[in-house]
């Protein structure tokens, strides 16, 4: 479903140039959940971001669904990939009701019958209908985020990128938008491509998975391999290491 | 005397807002001596207003009100403001979440530190100077002659808050809060950070007030853990016990994580019960 080969991403040019994501691949079949992870300044987020068109693809191609994307993307792309983002405080325009939220993506495209779609994405994130006129301050950071990924599924999308979904909610919140999002990824038959820096949130999304750390990539793995403390890389051993909590006595990572 | 260093009876902190009266804390009672205590909740839990309350530092609509708040036999509410002055970042000091945000963004860090210092203690600036050398080469820098001279904005997010754990501790103080001092850090970071702290903390045999949504980080850190929801302290128990947690929140936070070991799906979510927040 998703092909990226060799992916670079360069900002700025001369003394100011930063390479934030050095010749990244990976591939994942459609229905496959895929996880990037990785410390801040790792390079996961833009990623994700250039995929979707946010940052630049300075090298390297981005294959959708075996055709490379072409910037900028058109209306087709925004069909098929769609994006979720960290904090629901910030991603959701404070003055438009959820209403106004969801209806955007359906005028853009020009989609009929507005108003069953929307009750329908309310009812598919596990919201009701009463929701339906409520400003984002009107709802708690669960309920904002549940709000982000209708508003990311209302077009029917065949891919998610989910960029750090949970990591502004609280511990229990986490649980339940962890659930949804496995939840729709089984009814909807969707692709995910999840960036966090909790390994154990990868772990639970996600099949196989990527380390990267300052842009480059680390390497790959699989959830199943990391349960069992498998890392081939030392950097890997570090994360899994001090996912799990403080030690007295041991061996500070390097 | 006791050998408690702290004593909370009863800590109440109010908030009269046009809506009405929000209690953020409602009765919260412990002691601390020597030791590290930790206080977990979710956001919204009255944590981090329990932190502010024993410093004197509720923002202004806030009323805290105690049957009694003392550190060291000094009564803290009746006190005087030049009493809480020198109590401040003298005796007592906090470290806060982020050191994007509570570093000074125009003075170095060092010039920082030596402020903090003289303005507790009698010293000549070279005496000051010595001293924050010294304390920033205690928290792990590996070059304390370049970092004094940086400013905030130079140094990654773990030396910030590092500069920040020597700014709190160069005074001495017998009591440390630290309101998520590492949450706005990386996970490799955190835990090196943390270490710092621990090994401070211990030699110095200061109490520890460490306030933080991570429960698994926090019973691994202190020797008691406070559990708080909806502004109650709902269960304390010893860190080691934690497994034995009796109060459903307690044990419902604990399985509410995903955990790497082991595939649990669905994740067991947390049904609240109305009676707890009473």
């Amino acid at each position: 479903m998703l092909d990226i080969q060799n992916l670079s991403v360069v900002f700025g040019a001369g003394r100011l140039r930063v390479d934030a994501v050095k010749g990244v691949s990976f591939q994942v079949e459609p229905g496959a959940s895929f996880g990037l992870v990785g410390e801040s300044g790792s390079g996961k987020s833009t990623v994700l971001r250039a995929i979707c068109g946010l940052a630049p693809i300075s090298a390297g191609r981005v294959l959708v669904g075996g055709e490379e994307v072409r910037s900028p993307r058109d209306k087709a792309f925004y069909r098929t990939v769609q994006m979720v983002f960290q904090d629901p405080y910030a991603s959701l325009h404070p003055r438009h009701t959820v209403d106004r939220t969801l209806s955007e993506p359906l005028a853009i495209h020009g989609e009929k019958n507005a108003e069953a779609r929307i009750l329908e994405a309310l009812r598919e994130v596990g919201l009701g209908p009463s929701f339906r006129f409520r400003y984002p301050h009107q709802l708690s950071g669960g309920q904002r985020q549940r709000i982000a990924i209708a508003r990311a599924l209302i077009l029917r999308p065949k891919v998610l990128l989910l960029d750090e979904p949970t990591s502004a909610l609280d511990a229990s919140v986490q649980a339940e938008v962890l659930n949804l999002l496995d939840d729709l990824r089984v009814r909807l038959g969707l692709t995910y491509v999840l960036v966090s820096h909790d390994l154990a949130v990868v772990a639970h999304l996600c099949e196989r998975l990527l380390v990267m750390r300052q842009g480059e990539a680390v390497e790959e793995t699989t959830a199943v391999a990391l349960r069992s403390g498998a890392a081939a890389d030392a950097y890997t051993r570090a994360l899994i290491q001090a996912s799990q909590g403080f030690t007295r006595g041991a061996v500070a990572p390097a | 005397m006791t050998a408690n260093l702290l004593e909370v009876e009863d800590l109440r902190v109010r908030f009269h807002l046009r809506t009405g009266i929000v209690e953020a804390v409602r009765g919260v009672s412990f002691q601390l001596g020597r030791e590290r205590l930790g206080i977990v909740g979710e956001s919204g839990s009255g944590k981090s207003q329990t932190g502010r309350a024993i410093l004197g530092l509720t923002p202004p609509p806030g009323e805290v009100s105690a049957k009694r708040l003392t550190f060291d036999g000094i009564d803290l509410l009746k006190a005087s403001r030049r009493t809480l002055r020198t109590l401040r970042g003298g005796r007592i000091s906090m470290v806060m979440q982020d050191p994007k945000y509570s570093l000074n963004p125009v003075m170095t860090i060092g010039e920082q530190i030596i402020e903090a210092y003289q303005a507790h203690r009698k010293a000549s600036r070279a005496e000051a100077r010595d001293k924050t050398l010294a304390m920033l080469e205690a928290v792990k820098m590996r070059d304390p002659v370049r970092v004094f001279s940086l400013y905030p904005h130079e140094v990654s997010g773990g030396m910030g808050q590092r500069a920040m754990i020597a700014m709190m501790l160069v005074t001495d103080p017998d009591m440390l809060i630290a309101d998520e001092p590492t949450s706005a850090l990386d996970v490799t970071v955190q835990i090196e950070v943390l270490r710092i702290l621990d090994e401070l903390v211990t030699t110095r045999g200061m109490g520890l007030i460490f306030i933080s949504h991570d429960l698994k980080l926090v019973s691994s850190f202190c020797d008691r853990v406070l559990v708080m929801y909806a502004g109650h302290v709902v269960e304390e128990i010893a860190a080691s016990n934690l497994r034995d947690a009796q109060h459903p929140y307690t044990r419902g936070l604990l399985n509410c994580l995903p955990k790497l070991q082991d595939d649990v799906r669905p994740l067991p979510t947390l049904t609240r019960d109305p009676a707890w927040a009473l």
